[in-house]
């Protein structure tokens, strides 16, 4: 039981982490269509961004919470910038273009980004020591103690605050329902009077804004970060939103931390090594069953 | 549309002179002897490829100061294999073409054992400073030496102080599935159940992840007091780090492949008594006292594989002597027949398979930031 919850634990805080990176992979998707392939290594800009805060900041000598804030509004600025540069450079000119154009050059984008910050910032691995130290027991069962670290407490915490607002700025403000129209219709929404390359930019920018959010989080957490983390956490963060039904955001978030969940469980019961089999077959069995995932609708093919 | 072909044409060009570059580099060195240093120049483990480099580029600065090898001056070159098998194998190609005669390299025995089969058909010398998997000397011909000492060694001396130290506590053994993780795991298990203990869990990782909360949790329930990792301080350091986070108190051993200072910048207070098989350090001896001084006066610390690179190179020049040739053949005979050498090192002479016969494998211990013999 104590075991369980323990992993239980592990589970959540990798899955925010996870779920936090799928929403800009899902909202993307869901106003053009396309699979930002490029946002997984915006997501490694924004670790690396946080990582030079981080020293500016605590040179400047603030430490504590602060510190953290600060460096989380500056990472989010800086990396919605390169979101909104990656939109503008990669994917506007080949608005209107055929399906598979933006496509590579999203590719494209995400070579030229790793090879960017592994020229800029070198190949070798970015190590940072613990700086959020500290947790509470859960409880206790024998020898076993469940411990939840002050670090999981502040993902989770983050996570679900930063969520909310942006749910509530789709859901509740004049640029949500702009967003929303120009999902629906985009030709529609801009014979009505939106502009939709302006809504597209600012997409682009939340999602960076978020991807940056987790990559202070992943270098607070793990404190290990090189050029080349973006492929792997993208490549899963993809599959979270796929395996929640992409284009919908609460399934982006549900997809994140079930991912999360069947890795931790699956290295917690059966073997460590098999973890990426089991979570992608049973993304495969979802497809299978539901070809939209978890929480997508069907799309309707707009003629 | 012009834009475009213009782009094009800018393009094709860049692509010429990039082309060309190699070639010119080439042709102004053929006059010396060709040797080259190979390892994980970018990537995860670039901090051990940099130990490489600068290793092999003061032996070679020192030995050109002295006139070089038979009258000749002695040109590096630096190969990235990034600890890829594929990637060392056509490392191991390209270099066999340029006609080097020395390979000092490569780092990861995953690498080194593809390599050195390139090696053996194309003829050229290898001496390894880091790979300590068996296999790369057992399976290897007559080309394959290394400056290092071998896992089963290796292993030997920590199954052994396990079972002395820790006897009666609970030792879980995990691994990376690399050729140099797992020998060394392996060999630790050997020693360790040959002691009279059996480890209460044993497990394998995958390297490159960030998240090892899982597999923690599951030491944890177990009840470990000690983590034996075969496997890379990147790695080690984050198994160390997240079982401190869940409220462990672990001790990690692992191998000499966790000699190097981006461990306790990766656990921070967390690796404090972390334990680690490695040689006595080749810093302190008297033999090498010399060359680093001329190390830290360029501002380099010759930690971890630095002097064993050294070392690899200085032998070579030595047996090249020797041999009185710089054919590769030639000098594997003389690696084999004459010595000991004298070295950075010390005095060292290889076995009929290419070993160091008197490997020293003690502990060190991390305290504060640094790492120190028990």
């Amino acid at each position: 039981m104590a075991y369980a919850l323990q992993q239980l634990i592990n589970g959540i805080s990798l899955g925010m982490i996870y779920g936090l990176i799928a929403v800009g992979y899902t909202m993307v998707y869901g106003i053009i269509g396309m699979i930002n392939f490029a946002h997984g290594d915006i997501f490694m800009i924004g670790a690396f961004l946080s990582l030079i805060f981080l020293l500016l900041v605590t040179a400047g000598g603030l430490d504590g919470a602060a510190a953290i804030l600060l460096v989380l509004v500056l990472s989010m600025a800086f990396t919605a910038l390169y979101g909104w540069t990656v939109e503008r450079i990669a994917y506007r000119p080949l608005r209107g273009s055929f399906r598979l154009a933006p496509l590579i050059s999203a590719i494209g984008m995400s070579i030229v980004l790793q090879n960017y910050v592994q020229v800029s910032q070198g190949a070798r691995v970015k190590p940072m020591e613990p700086l959020v130290r500290g947790g509470i027991t859960v409880m206790r069962d024998g020898d076993f103690a469940v411990q939840l670290s002050t670090m999981q407490m502040l993902i989770v915490a983050v996570t679900l605050s930063v969520l909310a607002v942006f749910t509530w700025l789709v859901t509740r403000t004049p640029l949500g329902r702009a967003m929303r129209a120009c999902e629906q219709d985009r030709r529609m929404a801009s014979l009505l009077g939106i502009d939709t390359d302006r809504t597209i930019s600012i997409t682009f920018v939340i999602g960076a804004a978020l991807a940056s959010v987790a990559g202070t989080m992943y270098l607070l957490r793990y404190g290990v970060i090189d050029f080349y983390i973006g492929f792997l956490v993208g490549v899963k963060a993809f599959t979270a939103a796929v395996l929640g039904g992409i284009g919908s955001l609460p399934g982006a978030v549900l997809g994140g931390l079930l991912i999360g969940l069947i890795e931790t469980f699956w290295s917690a019961y059966f073997s460590v090594q098999y973890k990426d089999v089991a979570a992608f077959s049973i993304l495969v069995l979802t497809l299978v069953l539901m070809p939209t995932g978890l929480l997508g609708r069907a799309e309707v093919e707009k003629v | 549309m012009v834009q475009r072909r213009q782009i094009l044409g800018g393009a094709a060009a860049l692509t010429a002179l990039g082309m060309t570059g190699p070639v010119r580099r080439a042709a102004a060195q053929s006059g010396g002897i060709r040797i080259a240093s190979v390892g994980p120049m970018t990537g995860q483990y670039a901090a051990f490829g940099a130990q490489l480099r600068a290793g092999a580029e003061q032996a070679v600065a020192d030995l050109n100061a002295a006139g070089g090898v038979l009258g000749q001056q002695l040109a590096l070159e630096i190969g990235d294999d990034a600890c890829d098998p594929r990637q060392a194998v056509s490392v191991a190609n390209q270099m066999a073409s340029r006609q080097v005669k020395l390979i000092a390299g490569h780092f990861c025995s995953g690498s080194s054992i593809p390599a050195s089969k390139v090696y053996l058909e194309e003829g050229v010398l290898q001496i390894s400073p880091a790979s300590t998997n068996p296999k790369f000397t057992d399976e290897g011909g007559w080309n394959t030496f290394r400056t290092c000492g071998r896992d089963d060694q290796q292993g030997i001396v920590a199954g052994q102080y396990i079972a002395r130290t820790y006897g009666g506590k609970k030792v879980a053994i995990l691994h990376d599935n690399s050729a140099y993780g797992k020998g060394l795991a392996d060999e630790t298990k050997k020693s360790l159940n040959a002691a009279g203990m059996t480890e209460a869990l044993y497990a394998a990782y995958t390297p490159g992840e960030r998240d090892y909360s899982a597999l923690v949790s599951r030491l944890k329930s177990a009840g470990v007091d000690v983590i034996y990792v075969g496997g890379y301080h990147t790695e080690a350091g984050l198994i160390l780090r997240q079982a401190k986070e869940q409220g462990m108190p672990v001790t990690l051993i692992g191998g000499d492949a966790l000699v190097t200072n981006e461990f306790w910048q990766i656990t921070g207070a967390a690796g404090e008594g972390t334990l680690m098989t490695f040689s006595s350090d080749p810093r302190k001896r008297p033999s090498a006292a010399e060359v680093v001084g001329r190390f830290r006066a360029r501002n380099v610390d010759p930690e971890g594989y630095v002097l064993y690179t050294y070392a690899a190179v200085q032998i070579w020049a030595e047996a090249a002597k020797k041999a009185n040739s710089t054919d590769p053949r030639k000098v594997s005979d003389a690696l084999k027949a004459g010595g000991p050498w004298t070295c950075v090192l010390g005095s060292v002479s290889f076995d009929r398979k290419g070993d160091v016969t008197v490997p020293d494998y003690v502990f060190y211990v991390w305290k504060n930031g640094a790492y120190a013999e028990v």
